[in-house]
């Protein structure tokens, strides 16, 4: 983490969670400000049928304008994008996004796997991503495919997790992410994703 | 930037949906990517393949495996009365539209196995417009038109599809359009006997006919935004004036370059209207 690329510039953020992950970002999602110059795409697993509140619901509360993702629509900064119920969220190699109903991975769709691996394609070592609390061991495979990428890792502190499936299993596959307590994440991720102005 | 191994990998998907279409004129090259490339190494690894090059390799000499990977490359998740809200919308402010035409033409692109065909069928009989009605129902997959053209679903779907029926607005009861039998539930005849059932796909076939309603739901979503246009193009030719196009719940026209040839009729269950 010390020797970072001088040039290293992250282009986006991806977060997933599932049990208590609403809690948990409501934690630092409302702190980012306005200029918060990323994308933020985010998986958090719902029941299938319900209408999604998660948008509407985060949008009220954050100062970054949160919606829910639509099919091929365009990245941009500073928009959080919320995968919808009962749909993959993915990231083109053209950065827009897609949605799709291909199977359930890990009994989840929306799977933060999904997300997280076509993301680590789109955007290689320019992508940052965060495995929040949660009671499955999605998001372990997508946030290795993102390390291996050569993109930054962090993880939810398991003492501070609802439920630590999740972060454990993204520990176990990703000994180098960076642990976090949620928090100090907003403080965080704009030391160190955002560039200081120069 | 990326690692090598992923620029590889991207050149070997490339290559392998170039040979699948020379070889045998599939064309996937306009798919999006990303959901395409996770099918695919699905197929990879259910082919033993370590490569999408090994797998190009297989693919090229074995036109026998190319079925199993049609099935692989394209997703066939269906339902009857699919999104009730859609068909309740349909029935209560499209069909009294439709009711003033004489004849009419239906077109069902990317009917898969068949559920949403059958669904729009009883609709028409049920709104009393099935007598008048043509019904184009068109998909790539040739397995899963024939299971449109049989209509023999599981029993165990059933009451999914009966549940839907009752919210789209139903005037009978399913169990009215269907015979039991053996653990499934086979539909009645009659109710394709109007139905002309064909290879059709909207990556490079032309219009055939004109119609005038257009459904093709959860399709258009494993399409690039070119592919996207090239198939709403074709749909906006195929209409007639104030005719109607009917998207699946997660796709509108809101990022197409035809959005301004039609008006949004119903915003949330997406149908729009071709514009006179
Ligand atoms: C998810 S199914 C949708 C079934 C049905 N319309 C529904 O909404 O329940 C997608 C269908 O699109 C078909 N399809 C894929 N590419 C196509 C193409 N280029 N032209 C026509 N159909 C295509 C697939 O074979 C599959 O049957």
């Amino acid at each position: 983490m010390n020797h970072e690329p001088a040039h290293r510039q992250f282009r986006a953020l991806v977060i997933g969670g599932s049990a208590g992950a609403l809690g948990a970002m409501l934690r630092f999602l409302p702190l980012l400000p306005r200029r918060f110059p990323l994308p933020v795409m985010i998986v958090v697993h719902l029941p299938p049928d319900g209408e999604s509140l998660l948008a509407p619901l985060l949008n009220s509360r954050c100062q970054l304008s949160v919606k829910e993702a639509e099919d091929k629509e365009p990245i941009l900064p500073g928009v959080v994008y919320i995968a919808p119920p009962n749909y993959h969220l993915l990231v083109e190699p053209d950065f827009v996004l897609s949605l799709s109903q291909d199977e359930c991975v890990l009994y989840s769709r929306p799977s933060i796997d999904v997300l997280f691996e076509s993301a680590a394609d789109a955007y290689g070592d320019a992508l940052a991503g965060i495995i929040l609390t949660g009671a499955s061991s999605d998001g372990a495979a997508g946030l290795k495919a993102l390390v291996d990428a050569g993109g930054r890792a962090y993880v939810q502190d398991p003492a501070t997790a609802e439920a630590s499936a999740m972060p454990e299993a993204a520990l176990d596959a990703c000994p180098t992410a960076q642990i976090v307590d949620p928090s100090q994440i907003a403080a965080l991720l704009l030391r160190e994703l955002v560039p200081a102005p120069s | 930037m990326k690692t090598a191994a992923a620029e590889t990998e991207d050149i070997e998907l490339h290559l392998l949906m170039e040979a699948i279409f020379q070889k045998y004129h599939y064309d996937f090259r306009d798919y999006s990517p990303a959901s395409l490339k996770r099918r695919l190494l699905q197929a990879r690894d259910r082919f033993g393949c370590t490569t999408f090059s090994a797998l190009q390799e297989r693919v090229l000499h074995d036109p026998g495996m190319l079925p199993q990977l049609l099935s692989h490359l394209t997703v066939q998740v269906s339902e009857m009365f699919r999104d009730p809200g859609f068909f309740r919308v349909l029935r209560t402010e499209v069909v009294p539209h439709l009711r003033t035409y004489p004849s009419l033409k239906v077109w069902i692109a990317g009917c898969s196995s068949g559920e949403e065909l059958y669904s729009l069928a009883i609709l028409f009989r049920e709104e009393g417009l099935e007598e008048r009605t043509l019904f184009y129902a068109t998909d790539i997959n040739s397995t899963a038109l024939r299971k449109a053209e049989a209509g023999v679903y599981d029993l165990a779907r059933i009451a999914q599809f009966t549940t839907n029926h009752q919210r789209s607005g139903a005037k009978r009861s399913l169990s009215d359009y269907y015979t039991a039998a053996y653990g499934a539930a086979v539909f009645d005849k009659s109710l394709r006997k109007r139905v002309v059932f064909s290879d059709h796909t909207l990556a490079s076939d032309a219009v055939f006919a004109e119609v005038h309603l257009v459904c093709c739901r959860n399709v258009l979503i494993y399409f690039n935004r070119e592919l996207q246009n090239r198939a709403v193009g074709l749909f906006k030719d195929s209409l007639v004036r104030k005719g109607f196009l009917g998207l699946g719940s997660k796709e509108s026209l809101h990022f197409s370059a035809h959005a301004g040839d039609f008006a949004e009729f119903s915003r949330s269950e997406r149908i729009y209207q071709k514009r006179g």
